[in-house]
């Protein structure tokens, strides 16, 4: 298999998750979204770490997951919040810092 | 057969990714995530990345994805759509936006020229990608990384608890919003002078 057809389908995962967090108005879905672009970043890695036959590049992909973990629990964490004060869960409404 | 296996896991991977940015119900979004992330972790194999597979299945599609599901089930994401749909000049400007930097992407990586992606890649060295291969570049190698990934972690799981912590200070929550406590509105812990030292540390308890 052409390592290039794993890039190819990073790339096309990539720009789904841009896509997605453009159109989508749910933080969830966006964080979802962020998700995804991590993930097609990740196969990137990993495919290049395979056409080196060097793991460096999948240490890095194992650290990409560890700070999507984290952008997971305080994004969620904010959502939370959010929800807590009864604002609503839409980032075209949440626009009190003039975003 | 290695073909037959790379083109199920991919044709779910990108079935998983856009049905994650299509559908309407956040909870439907979510498991089309774990579909993605599973299949993806096929690939992962392919590419003799079989700690990278573990771990995605294990921590991604296990316990970040419970995380998910609990968040969507806590804000009630299952019966409607939290958002109405965006104007339909945007959602089509975004689709151009999507088209055109996968175009770009794809002539950036085919046309670099690089003759390993020719290729199936470097051959095969047995114990590439084992976990006794990652476990010695991050003792060794990659050290300060995997200490300042633990660290990132720790402040990580602080910082979620401290924002999604149940805040009793403010005068009525229900109707206390960021811009009203900016301009004052609604008395916060910090307005009333403090009774015991318990208070001053802490929400009063009602």
């Amino acid at each position: 298999m052409n390592l290039t057809w794993y890039l190819v389908a990073s790339a096309l995962i990539f720009s789904a998750g841009a896509g997605g967090i453009l159109v989508r108005r749910n933080p969830l879905v966006i964080l979802l979204c962020l998700e995804l672009m991590l993930n097609a970043a990740n196969l990137a890695l990993v495919a290049f770490a395979r056409a080196h036959g060097n793991a460096d590049g999948q240490v890095f992909a194992l650290i990409v997951m560890v700070v999507a973990a984290c952008e997971v629990a305080v994004g969620l964490g904010l959502i939370v919040a959010i929800f807590r004060r009864r604002l609503p869960i839409d980032v075209d409404e949440l626009r009190e810092l003039q975003g | 057969m290695a073909e037959v296996i790379f083109f199920i896991a991919a044709i779910g991977a990108v079935a998983g990714a856009l049905g994650t940015v299509l559908l309407r119900n956040a909870f439907h979004s979510v498991l089309s995530l774990v579909c993605h992330l599973i299949a993806l972790a096929a690939l992962f194999l392919l590419l003799r990345a079989e700690f990278v597979a573990a771990a995605q299945v294990i921590v991604y599609a296990g316990a970040v994805m419970v995380l998910y599901v609990f968040v969507v089930a806590y804000i009630g994401g299952g019966d409607r759509p939290l958002a109405g749909p965006a104007g339909p000049g945007l959602k089509v400007l975004s689709a151009l936006f999507a088209g055109v930097l996968f175009a770009e992407l794809t002539i950036a990586l085919v046309g670099s020229g690089l003759s390993a992606l020719e290729s199936e890649g470097a051959p095969y060295e047995p114990g590439f990608g084992s976990p006794s291969q990652i476990g010695g570049l991050f003792l060794t190698k990659f050290l300060i990384a995997f200490e300042i990934a633990s660290i990132l972690l720790l402040v990580a799981a602080v910082g979620a608890v401290i924002l999604a912590r149940r805040r009793s200070g403010l005068e009525d929550p229900r109707e206390v919003s960021v811009a009203d406590v900016m301009r004052g509105r609604h008395g916060t812990l910090t307005d009333a002078p403090p009774e015991t030292m318990l208070e001053a540390g802490g929400p009063p308890r009602r």
